[in-house]
C-alpha cells in the first residue's frame, strides 16, 4: 500500500527522523492558514502517490501565505502529470505546506528487502535529490550498502559507517546516523516494503531532515496496523481496483480490449502474454483465486464488463481445486444476470472439464469455446476486432 | 527416484483440522501418502479424520516418526509453524500459505540457514512427485509418471505444463511449486541442485515471472554446467512496471526484473525459451526427441 509523503513524514517523526515542520492542506483556506502558522517561506508540495512532481509543477517555493494561497489554488484540482504518474496523470486533491529550508546538502537514504540476501538493506549515497535508479545504474560504485539483521536491525556502528562514508563530520554526521538508526527501525516496525529519504538534507546550521519521504506498507502485514490501514487514499487507486479488493479479487486495469477472467496469478500474466502474441491487448489483469466459488465470478464479471474499452471477454481457467464444472456455472449465471452481450470465449481443463463443457453447450447461451489457450486467445482477439 | 517426497514420506499436517488442512490431508492420502498426523495447538490428544493430533510438532514427530511437513496454517501464525517443524528437524516443510508478512518470512530464512530442514515456499501450491506423494494443493491427475522435473513460481501454471507434458507423454519427476513471495525457502537453484542428483530426471520445466533475479541466478547456475535441457517460459512480458501482479512478489521495480531480461538471460545459458505458455509442453517433446 501506497501512503502520501505527508503521512510517510508523521510516521517517520514519530520514529525520532527530524522533518521540516509542515501541514497538510485539502482547500485553499487550509494552506493559507498553515503558511501564517508557519510564517515566512514555504513550500507547497502536491500530494499524488508519484514521485517527479517538482518538474511536472507540483512543488513551488513561496514567500508568504497569500502567495500559498494562489499557489494552492493552482494546485489543487490540477492533474498532475510526471515521469510516473503515465500521461492520464493525477488529480491533486491534498498538499503539504512546509518551512522552507536552507540546504547545504542533499543525500539519499532509502531501505528495501533485498531478495537475494533476505535481509533489507539501507543504501545511501551523496547524490540526494536525484533519482537513485539512475544512479545504480552510472555510478554504483557511490551507493553504499549495509545490510539488516532480521531481529537486531541497523547496529550504531553501521549506521556510523554510513555517515562517515558519505563525507559527513561531526557533529553532523551524528544526527545522520542516528536519522538512519531510526529510518531502519521505522522500516521493520511499520513493515514497510519501501522506505524512501531522498533527499535527506543538511541544513546550514547543520540539521539533518528529511526533505521527502515514501514509504511503500507491505499488504500482508496490514492486519496488524489497524492505524496504518487508515492511511489508504481510494482517490488515488483505480476505482475498479478499489471495487475488486473489496471483494477478494486481484486486479489490474490495463489499456486493451480483451477483459480477462483467470485463476491464478501466474496463469493471469501469461493470459495477458498471449493475448499479445496473439495480436491483441488485454483489458486487464484478473486472479480470482483458486478457490473461487459463483459469487465472486459474477463479480469478477461485472468488474471487468465496467471497463468501457472491453470489447470481447476471454475466460482461462485451470481447474485444480476450482472444478471445471462450478465454474461454467459460475459464468453462465454471472451472463444471465449481468445480461452480457459481449462475445465470451471460454477455455478450460482441469477437474471436470467435460461437464464443464457441456453446461456451457447446454446453456444456449452464445459462449465462443477453445480448447487450448492459443486457440482462444485468437479468437478472442479476432472477437474483440468486431 | 524423485525429490523432495516420496514413498519414505512421512507427513505430518501443519493446520489438519482446518478446512484447507483437512480436504487437502485427505487428498494426499488418496494419493498415496503417507499422512501420519497432524498439528493443531490446543487440540492435541484428539483424532481428525481418523489421524492423531498434536500440539506440538516434537510431540508429532516422537510419536508418529514423521519427517516432512505441509503447512496450512494463516498467515499471522505461518512463519511461527515454519520455525517449530524446522526446530523439530524435519526434512522437508512445505508452506502453502498466503499472505505472510515479509518481515515475519526474514527471521524464518535466516533460522534455516546451516540446519537440516528444506523449507519450499511459502505461498506455493506445494510439491508433487508422480506416483509416489505429494504434499501441498496440485492435483494428482493432472501428473503422470516420467522424467521432466517441473520447477515454477506460480501455482496454475504448474498445473498448466503438468498437463501439457503428459498429454504429450512425457511424465513427470517431481513438480515444485517454489512460490510467488519475495522471500521463499527452496530457489531455482536449489531446485536445479535437486534435480542435478536425481537420475531420474532427464529434463526440467522451468516457470519464472516478473520480479527479483531468481531467474537470472538461475541462468547463470545452469550456464555453469547444469547438464540436463530445460525449458523455460517467463510469465509477466505485458506486465506493466510498479505494479504488483498477483503474487508479492511479482513486481517490476525500478525498470529490474521484467520479463525481457530474464528471457534473454535463461536463452543465454542454453535454455528453450518459449514466449508463449501453450507452447511448454511442445518444446520439452522437442528437446527430448531431437
Amino acid at each position: 500500500m501506497k501512503i502520501h509523503e505527508y503521512q510517510a513524514k508523521t510516521l517517520l517523526a514519530a520514529a525520532g527522523v527530524a522533518v521540516p515542520r509542515g501541514e497538510p492542506a485539502f482547500t485553499a483556506g487550509e494552506a493559507r492558514a498553515a503558511a501564517e502558522r508557519l510564517g515566512g517561506r514555504v513550500v507547497v508540495k502536491a500530494q499524488i502517490h508519484a514521485g517527479g512532481r517538482g518538474k511536472g509543477g507540483g512543488v513551488k517555493l513561496v514567500a508568504g501565505a497569500a502567495e500559498a494561497e494562489r499557489a494552492a489554488e493552482a494546485m489543487l484540482g490540477m492533474t498532475l502529470v510526471t515521469a510516473q504518474t503515465g500521461p492520464g496523470g493525477r488529480r491533486v486533491g491534498r498538499l503539504l505546506i512546509e518551512e522552507g529550508l536552507d540546504i547545504e546538502r542533499e543525500l539519499y537514504v532509502g531501505l528495501v528487502i533485498d531478495r537475494a540476501l533476505a535481509r533489507p538493506v539501507l543504501m545511501a549515497s551523496r547524490a540526494g535529490g536525484m533519482d537513485i535508479e539512475q544512479v545504480a545504474a552510472d555510478t554504483p560504485e557511490s551507493i553504499l550498502k549495509e545490510s539488516l539483521d532480521p531481529v537486531a536491525g541497523l547496529l550504531p556502528f553501521q549506521a556510523r559507517r554510513l555517515a562517515f562514508g558519505l563525507g559527513l563530520e561531526r557533529p553532523v554526521a551524528g544526527r545522520a546516523a542516528a536519522v538512519m538508526l531510526a529510518a531502519a527501525r521505522a522500516f521493520l516496525d511499520l513493515d514497510a516494503s519501501l522506505l524512501e529519504i531522498n533527499p535527506l538534507v543538511v541544513t546550514s546550521g547543520g540539521e539533518v531532515l528529511a526533505l521527502d519521504a515514501k514509504v511503500n506498507l507491505d499488504d500482508n502485514a496490514l492486519f496488524r496496523h489497524p492505524e496504518l490501514r487508515e492511511l489508504r487514499d481510494k482517490a488515488e487507486e483505480e476505482a475498479l481496483e478499489v471495487e475488486a479488493s473489496e471483494h477478494a479479487l486481484s486486479y489490474i486495469r490495463l489499456d486493451g480490449r480483451i477483459g480477462c477472467m483467470v485463476n491464478g496469478a501466474g496463469l493471469a500474466m501469461a493470459t495477458m502474454d498471449i493475448i499479445h502474441l496473439a495480436g491483441g491487448e488485454p483489458a486487464n489483469f484478473l486472479d480470482v483465486g483458486g478457490g473461487a466459488n459463483a459469487d465472486q465470478i459474477r463479480n469478477a464479471f461485472r468488474i471487468l464488463m465496467a471497463d468501457p474499452n472491453v470489447t470481447a471477454v476471454l475466460v482461462n481457467i485451470f481447474g485444480g481445486i476450482l472444478r471445471c464444472d462450478v465454474l461454467a456455472e459460475g459464468v453462465i449465471a454471472a451472463v444471465r444476470q449481468l445480461k452480457v452481450t459481449l462475445p465470451v470465449v471460454i477455455r478450460m481443463e482441469g477437474t471436470n472439464v467435460e461437464a464443464g463443457k457441456r453446461k456451457l453447450r447446454e446453456s444456449g447461451l452464445n459462449f465462443t469455446t477453445a480448447d487450448t489457450m492459443s486457440e482462444a486467445a485468437e479468437r478472442a482477439v479476432a472477437l474483440a476486432a468486431g | 527416484m524423485a525429490v523432495l517426497v516420496d514413498d519414505r514420506t512421512r507427513l505430518l499436517v501443519q493446520g489438519l483440522t482446518g478446512r484447507e488442512g483437512t480436504f487437502h490431508a485427505q487428498q494426499a492420502a488418496r494419493y498415496g501418502t503417507n499422512v501420519v498426523g497432524g498439528v493443531s495447538p490446543g487440540k492435541g490428544g484428539t483424532t481428525h479424520e481418523g489421524w492423531p493430533v498434536f500440539d506440538t510438532v516434537r510431540e508429532a514427530v516422537g510419536e508418529t516418526g514423521a519427517n516432512a511437513s505441509v503447512v496450512f496454517v494463516p498467515p499471522p501464525a505461518a512463519a511461527d509453524a515454519i520455525l517449530e517443524a524446522a526446530d523439530a528437524d524435519l526434512d522437508v516443510v512445505v508452506c502453502i500459505t498466503e499472505g505472510i508478512p515479509t518481515r515475519d518470512m526474514l527471521p524464518v530464512i535466516a533460522f534455516l540457514e546451516g540446519r537440516r530442514t528444506r523449507l519450499v515456499g511459502p505461498n506455493c501450491p506445494g510439491v508433487l512427485s508422480a506416483g509416489k506423494a505429494k504434499a501441498g494443493i496440485i492435483p494428482g491427475h493432472i501428473g503422470s509418471e516420467g522424467n521432466v522435473g517441473v520447477v515454477s513460481r506460480s501455482g496454475t501454471l504448474t498445473y498448466e505444463a503438468m498437463h501439457q507434458l503428459t498429454r504429450l507423454g512425457l511424465g513427470q519427476t517431481t513438480c515444485i511449486g517454489i512460490g510467488g513471495d519475495p522471500l521463499i525457502g527452496t530457489t531455482f537453484v536449489d531446485a536445479l541442485r535437486l534435480f542435478t542428483a536425481d537420475e531420474a530426471t532427464e529434463a526440467v520445466v522451468l516457470i519464472g515471472e516478473i520480479g527479483g533475479t531468481a531467474e537470472e541466478d538461475a541462468a547463470a547456475f545452469i550456464a555453469d554446467g547444469f547438464r540436463k535441457p530445460v525449458v523455460g517460459f517467463v510469465a509477466g512480458q505485458t506486465a506493466p512496471p510498479g505494479r504488483r501482479m498477483g503474487h508479492a512478489g511479482a513486481i517490476i521495480a525500478g525498470g529490474a526484473g521484467t520479463a525481457a531480461q530474464k528471457q534473454e538471460a535463461l536463452a543465454a545459458a542454453g535454455v528453450t525459451v518459449v514466449k508463449s505458455p501453450a507452447d511448454i509442453g511442445a518444446a520439452m517433446a522437442r528437446r527430448l526427441g531431437g
